[in-house]
C-alpha cells in the first residue's frame, strides 16, 4: 500500500504570496509523523490542501491513495482532524459537538468517547462560548481521537493545554500508534514532537528543508563538547568540522560535526582531559540550525535524509539556512494574511 | 483611576474603526432624505394643492401608518416631513442600534473589551466612549438633516427643530441599546431587543396617529414626531426623549457595575452532556442553529402583518363616512383603494421578509469565515452538502416567515372586517413574492459562492429594492429601473393580476443563481478569514 500521505512538489499562493514553495511530504503508514516549522512557514496551508479545503496550485498530493479536492468524500471517512485554533459553534455544548462531528464523520466509538472524557477532565454539558482555548481545543481533540479514523492529522493540537493535558494527550498518541493509526502532527513544541514522532519533516517558507527520523538529523548535525584539560586547549580550530570555539575560565566550549567527533575527542584526550560533557544536538538547536538564527550554517550537504528513500524530501542545508533571513519576514505575515486567517484566529502563529 | 479613565483613547478607537462605518451610515440617511425631501419642493405651491394633499394622505391610514400624524400639512415644510419621516426616523434609530451594538456587546462577545479592560482603563469607559461616539453620530445627522432641510429653502426654526427630533430619538436608541447590551451576552440578541423596541414604538404611535388616541405619546417616535416642525413648532416634547435617554444611560452604568466582562445579567445555565438526534446532519445543525432567530422573525412578522392587515378595513370604513372622498376615487372604486393599501405592505412586508433571507445566508460566510466550517468540512460532507443543507434551512425558514407574515395579515383583517373574504387572496399574495425573496437570497448565496467578501453587496441590492419599491414614486425612478428589482417585478396582489410568467421567470432566475453559488463553492478555497 502507498504511504497514506504523499505530497510532492506542492504549490500554493494566495495572491502574491507564495505559501507553499515546491512542499514535499511523505508520511508512512503506521507512522507519527512530526510537521515542524516557524509560524507561518506553510504547515496549515498544507494540511488544509490536505483536507481538501484548499485548491494547490501544482504538485501532486496524495491522501489514502486518493486526490484530496476530488474524493474528499470518501477519503473523509478514513480520517479526523483537529484544527490549530478550534472553533466551535457557541450556543452547542461541547458534549454536543463532539458527538455532532462523530455523526458527520460516520459514528464514533462510545466507550473511547467516555474514556477521553474523563481523561482529558472536560465537562461536556458546558456551551462551547464558556470554554477557554484549551478546552476548545480538547473538544476537538475528544471527537477526533475517538473516531475510528485510520489517518489523524492534528494541527498544533495541544496548543493551549495545560502540562498535565499535555501528558494525557500523548498518551493518546501512544495508544493512537499502537493501534496502528497514522498520525501527522504539526507542532512547534519540540519536546512533544521529541517524545511522540517516529519522524519529522521540518519546512520553512513553504519548502521542506529536511525529513527524517531524529538520529538521522541529528547525524548531519553537531554535537556540543565542553571539556576542563589540564593544558590549554589549543590547536581545536585546526581540526575539520569544529565551530563556535570558546574558551572559558580553563573551560573550552565547542561544536562538532557528528564526523569529526572522534578526531576532536582525541585530540582533547592528548591534553589530558579532567571533565568532559558532550551532548548531542536537541531538536530544538535541529530546528534553529534550520533557520540560521544562532546556529551558523552547516557547509556540508547531506544526503536526501528521506528516511523512506521517497526522495525529494530534503533540501541543502546550507542554501535553505542561508536564505533565511531574506524571507523570514515577508512571508510569517504572508502566509496569514494570504490564507486568510484574520486576527482572531491564527493556527500558524 | 475614575470609572472614565481612557474613554478618550476609546473614542479615537471607534472613530478609527468607524471610519468607513459612520461615513456610510451618516450620508446613506442623509443622503435619501435630503433627495426625498427635494423631490417634494416645488411639487405643493399653491394652497389647494396642499390642501389635496393633505385630504389624501389624512384619510388613509397605510399613509398615516408608514408616514407618521398628518400634522402641519397646509404647509410645504409639513407636507415634507410626512415625506421624509419614516426614511429619517427609521434611519437615525437603526444607525444608533447598530453602531452601539458594535462597540459594546459586539466588542465584549469577541473578547477584544478583556484586553483593553486589563489596560489602564476604567469600567466605564467602554461604554462612556460608545455613547460619546454614536451619540456624536446621532447630533451629526439631525445637523446634517436640518441643514439640508434649510438649504432646499424651508424655514430655518423648523428644518432645526425636525433636525433636533431625529437627533433626539438616535439618542433614545442609543441608550436603549446600551440597556440592552448589559442584559445579554451576544450581540445578535441586544440587536433583536433594540429592534424590538423600535418596533414596537412604530406599532404605538401609528396606533395612537390612526386613532387619534394618546397612544403615541407612549412612544419615542410619538413624543419626536410631535413637535410638529413646521406647525406648532413645539420644542418642549423634546425634553421626554432626553429624559428616557438620561434615565436610561444610567441604567446601562448601574447594570455594568454588577455583573462581569463578558457576562450578561443571566447567567449560562448548563447543556445537554449528548446531542440529540437533530444534531445528526448540516440541516439539522443549521436549524439548531437558527432555530431561535427564526422563531423570533416568524413571530416578529406574524405581529407586524396583524398590526398592517388591521387597518386594511379602516380604508372602507372612511369611505363609508367620507362619500366626496368615495367619488373623488370614482369608478375605481373603494376595492381598488383597499387593494392598492394591501399591495403596498405586503411589499413593504415581503422586503423585511428578504432581511431574514439575505441575513439567514450570510451565516454561510460566518460559519466560513469563523473556521467552523473546516471541522464540518473534513468529516464526509462535501462542500455542496455543506452549503445546501444550510441554504435548505434557509429556505425552509423563508417560506415559514413569509407565511407567518400573510397569515398575520389575513387574520386581522378577517377580525376586524368580519368576514374571511380576502383571507386566501391575501395570503396568496404575500406568497407571491416568495419567487422575488428567492431572487435576493440566490444573489447572496451565489456572491459567497465566487466573491465571499463582498458579501455585503445582496444588502446593498436589498436596500435598493426598498428605495425603488418604497419610493420610487416620490423619486420618480423610471420604471426601466423600478422593474430591475424583483420586488417590483411581482404582481401587486390583489390591486394586480397574477402574473405568471413573470413569477415562474423569477423563479427560474433564483434557481439559476442556486446553481451558480454551488459551481462557484465547488472551485474555490475555503476561506477561513
Amino acid at each position: 500500500m502507498d504511504a497514506p500521505i504523499v505530497v510532492d512538489q506542492l504549490h500554493k499562493s494566495f495572491g502574491s504570496t507564495h505559501a507553499l514553495d515546491g512542499l514535499d511530504l511523505t508520511v508512512e503508514q503506521g507512522e507519527v509523523h512530526g510537521f515542524l516549522g516557524p509560524n507561518g512557514s506553510g504547515k496549515s496551508t498544507t494540511i488544509r490542501v490536505l483536507l481538501g479545503l484548499l485548491r494547490p496550485d501544482s504538485g501532486r498530493t496524495t491522501l489514502l491513495g486518493g486526490d484530496p479536492w476530488r474524493d474528499a468524500a470518501t477519503l473523509h471517512r478514513r480520517l479526523a482532524y483537529v484544527p490549530g485554533d478550534v472553533a466551535l459553534w457557541p450556543g452547542l455544548t461541547g458534549g454536543e459537538v463532539i458527538d455532532l462531528i462523530g455523526r458527520l464523520r460516520g459514528g464514533l466509538d462510545e466507550a473511547r468517547r467516555a474514556e477521553l472524557l474523563s481523561d482529558f477532565e472536560l465537562d461536556p454539558r458546558k456551551k462551547s462560548r464558556t470554554y477557554s482555548k484549551g478546552n476548545r481545543q480538547k473538544v476537538a481533540l475528544v471527537a477526533a481521537l475517538a473516531s475510528t479514523a485510520d489517518l489523524l492529522i492534528l494541527d498544533e493540537p495541544t496548543n493551549g493545554l495545560d502540562p498535565l493535558m499535555e501528558e494525557v494527550f500523548q498518551s493518546w498518541i501512544h495508544r493512537a500508534r499502537d493501534e496502528g493509526r497514522t498520525v501527522l502532527l504539526s507542532s512547534h513544541i519540540l519536546a512533544e514532537v521529541e517524545a511522540l514522532c517516529d519522524r519529522i519533516s521540518i519546512i520553512r517558507a513553504g519548502r521542506t528543508v529536511q525529513s527524517g527520523t531524529l538520529a538521522d538529523l541529528r547525524h548531519l548535525t553537531s554535537t556540543t563538547v565542553t571539556a576542563e584539560t589540564d593544558r590549554p586547549a589549543d590547536g581545536l580550530s585546526r581540526i575539520a568540522g569544529v565551530s563556535d570555539l570558546e574558551h572559558m575560565d580553563g573551560r573550552v566550549t565547542f561544536k562538532v560535526d557528528t564526523d569529526h567527533l572522534d578526531e576532536a575527542i582525541a585530540h582533547l584526550s592528548g591534553l589530558r582531559i579532567r571533565s568532559l560533557q558532550a551532548h548531542p544536538p536537541t531538536l530544538e538547536e535541529l530546528f534553529l540550525n534550520q533557520y540560521g538564527d544562532r546556529l551558523p550554517p552547516q557547509d556540508q550537504t547531506p544526503e536526501h535524509a528521506d528516511g523512506a528513500g521517497g526522495g525529494h524530501a530534503a533540501g541543502p542545508v546550507g542554501r535553505a539556512a542561508g536564505a533565511t533571513t531574506a524571507a523570514a519576514g515577508g512571508e510569517a505575515t504572508g502566509e496569514a494574511a494570504g490564507a486568510g486567517r484574520g486576527s482572531a484566529r491564527g493556527a500558524d502563529r | 483611576m475614575s470609572g472614565l479613565t481612557g474613554t478618550g483613547q476609546m473614542v479615537r478607537l471607534f472613530l478609527r474603526l468607524d471610519r468607513i462605518h459612520l461615513p456610510v451610515w451618516v450620508v446613506a440617511i442623509v443622503g435619501i432624505v435630503a433627495a426625498s425631501a427635494s423631490a417634494v419642493q416645488g411639487v405643493y405651491n399653491t394652497p389647494e394643492l396642499r390642501a389635496g394633499y393633505a385630504a389624501t394622505v389624512s384619510n388613509s391610514p397605510a399613509a398615516i401608518v408608514m408616514s407618521g400624524p398628518p400634522q402641519g400639512l397646509d404647509s410645504v415644510g409639513g407636507i415634507t416631513v410626512f415625506e421624509i419621516n419614516l426614511t429619517a426616523a427609521l434611519g437615525a434609530a437603526l444607525m444608533a442600534i447598530f453602531l452601539t451594538v458594535r462597540h459594546t456587546r459586539a466588542e465584549e462577545e469577541a473578547g477584544r473589551t478583556e484586553l483593553l479592560r486589563a489596560g489602564v482603563l476604567g469600567r466605564h469607559a467602554p461604554l462612556a466612549a460608545a455613547l460619546v461616539v454614536v451619540g456624536g453620530a446621532s447630533l451629526v445627522v439631525g445637523l446634517l438633516i436640518a441643514g439640508s432641510l434649510a438649504g432646499l429653502g424651508l424655514p430655518a426654526g423648523g428644518s432645526l427643530l425636525f433636525g433636533a427630533a431625529m437627533a433626539c430619538l438616535g439618542l433614545v436608541f442609543v441608550a436603549v441599546t446600551a440597556v440592552a447590551a448589559q442584559l445579554t451576552e451576544h450581540s445578535r440578541a441586544a440587536l433583536g431587543m433594540a429592534v424590538a423596541v423600535l418596533g414596537v414604538s412604530w406599532a404605538l404611535r401609528s396606533l395612537g396617529d390612526v386613532r387619534d388616541s394618546a397612544a403615541s405619546w407612549l412612544s419615542p417616535v410619538g413624543w419626536v414626531q410631535s413637535v410638529n416642525a413646521y406647525g406648532d413648532q413645539r420644542w418642549w416634547p423634546l425634553l421626554l426623549p432626553l429624559a428616557l435617554a438620561a434615565v436610561l444611560t444610567v441604567a446601562a452604568v448601574l447594570l455594568t457595575r454588577r455583573r462581569d466582562v463578558g457576562a450578561g445579567l443571566v447567567p449560562t445555565r448548563p447543556g445537554a452532556p449528548r446531542a440529540s438526534r437533530l444534531l445528526s446532519s448540516v440541516p439539522g445543525l443549521a436549524l439548531r442553529q437558527q432555530r431561535s432567530s427564526l422563531l423570533w422573525w416568524a413571530v416578529g412578522l406574524f405581529l407586524g402583518g396583524l398590526a398592517f392587515g388591521s387597518f386594511g378595513n379602516e380604508v372602507t370604513t372612511m369611505l363609508e363616512d367620507n362619500p366626496e372622498l368615495a367619488d373623488m376615487f370614482g369608478a375605481a372604486g373603494g376595492d381598488d383603494l383597499v387593494a392598492g393599501y394591501f399591495g403596498l405592505i405586503l411589499l413593504i412586508l415581503a422586503l423585511v421578509v428578504a432581511c431574514f433571507t439575505v441575513s439567514s445566508v450570510h451565516r454561510l460566510r460566518a460559519e466560513e469565515s469563523e473556521a467552523r466550517a473546516e471541522l464540518v468540512l473534513s468529516t464526509r460532507i462535501l462542500r455542496r452538502g455543506w452549503q445546501l443543507g444550510w441554504l435548505a434551512v434557509t429556505a425552509g425558514g423563508t417560506v415559514l416567515v413569509l407565511l407567518a407574515t400573510g397569515l398575520g395579515v389575513a387574520v386581522a383583517d378577517t377580525l376586524v372586517s368580519g368576514s374571511a373574504d380576502r383571507f386566501g387572496e391575501l395570503l396568496g399574495a404575500t406568497l407571491a413574492y416568495l419567487p422575488a425573496v428567492a431572487v435576493i437570497g440566490g444573489l447572496a448565496a451565489a456572491l459567497h459562492g465566487w466573491l465571499p467578501r463582498l458579501g455585503v453587496l445582496s444588502w446593498v441590492v436589498l436596500a435598493g429594492c426598498f428605495v425603488v419599491g418604497w419610493l420610487g414614486d416620490l423619486l420618480t425612478i423610471p420604471e426601466s429601473v423600478r422593474d430591475l428589482s424583483p420586488f417590483n417585478l411581482t404582481p401587486r396582489l390583489p390591486l394586480e393580476p397574477m402574473g405568471w410568467p413573470v413569477v415562474a421567470g423569477l423563479t427560474a432566475v433564483a434557481a439559476l443563481l442556486l446553481a451558480l453559488a454551488v459551481l462557484g463553492l465547488r472551485r474555490r478555497d475555503v476561506d477561513s478569514a
